[in-house]
């Protein structure tokens, strides 16, 4: 490590941003409140929506996943070694679960 | 060698006058190991959640989720901490701009709607122990108080830690960078309000 390797370092560090405007969260704000009165309204509505139902609420239940981690918490304006540390507990947990349902016959009952 | 000998004085984990953090990745570490934190909290709660959505459908006829959610009711607390995190985001748009009284100010704001979420999840844990839903009622009874129990003593403990932060800020006691550590805080809120996303779905809109 030298004094330049040093200021190098200090250069990256913008690598990490504050993200958006404070409307900009407002507006996230906003349409995670309309997706969540969406989802709300459909599980009122699964007779009518049938086999439609799950597929449409687990596509909303991760858009608004991804909505926070993303902009609430600045992944997406933030360095990705942030998101790698984040996604790799997260896969892990899907990968590991998921065998453990399978392994419980979770998903043919 | 020189140079060696003189970079850690002003090396590692040293703050210059705008907090910046000199690293080996170049990023904070205290912000890298919450999200390494975050990462391990995944496998925590996915843990919980499957064993929720295995057990489920264990339970007596006339205590199964079907008859015992209240989904407006829970869709208003839902609300109620989905609001929490734009106030949290604020709160953090808010130190950055060294504004101490408006980060002050938002997250106050995120602990009240924090503990507006815990007193109703207070309440329809005790709505539901009336109706007869015990702990150890059932399997299903047993998987659902632990994971929605332990989802409220995250909030709980989140809670704390943003009123010591107010504290700490108004008695200009937070040490090193200020606004990164809203920022850390405010991750720790966003994740629980995440897992909420998650239960939310998962568990009371899903039928069993």
């Amino acid at each position: 490590m030298t004094v330049t390797d040093t200021d190098q370092h200090h250069d990256t560090h913008e690598g990490e941003s504050h993200g958006l405007s404070d409307m900009g969260y407002v507006k996230i704000a906003v349409f995670l409140a309309v997706v969540t009165a969406i989802e709300v309204a459909l599980s009122y509505t699964q007779d009518q929506l049938g086999a439609a139902f799950l597929p449409l609420l687990l596509i909303l239940m991760g858009i608004k996943f991804f909505c926070v981690i993303l902009y609430f918490m600045h992944l997406k304006f933030d360095s990705k070694l942030f998101g790698l540390m984040f996604y790799i507990g997260m896969f892990l947990a899907i990968g590991c679960y998921g065998v453990f349902l399978l392994s419980m016959h979770f998903f043919s009952s | 060698m020189a140079d060696t000998a003189v970079a850690p004085a002003t090396g590692h984990d040293a703050h210059d006058d705008h907090g910046a953090h000199h690293t080996s990745t170049g990023l904070s570490n205290n912000k890298l190991a919450m999200w390494m934190f975050l990462g391990s909290e995944c496998l925590l709660f996915g843990g919980l959640i499957s064993t929720y959505m295995l057990y489920r459908g264990r339970h007596s006829e006339n205590l199964g989720p079907d008859q015992v959610w209240d989904i407006p009711f829970t869709s208003a607390s839902s609300f109620v901490l989905l609001m929490s995190s734009l106030t949290m985001v604020l709160a953090v748009s808010s130190a950055h701009r060294k504004d101490d009284r408006n980060t002050k100010v938002w997250l106050m704001v995120t602990a009240l709607l924090g503990a507006l979420f815990v007193a109703g999840q207070v309440y329809e844990f005790t709505t539901f122990y009336r109706e007869g839903l015990g702990f150890t009622t059932s399997l299903f009874s047993s998987s659902f108080y632990t994971l929605t129990g332990f989802h409220g003593v995250h909030v709980t403990v989140g809670i704390i830690m943003l009123t010591s932060l107010v504290g700490m800020i108004g008695k200009n006691r937070v040490p090193g960078d200020k606004a990164e550590t809203v920022e850390l805080f405010g991750l720790y809120w966003h994740f629980v309000d995440v897992v909420w996303i998650l239960i939310f779905t998962l568990v009371y809109l899903i039928p069993a």
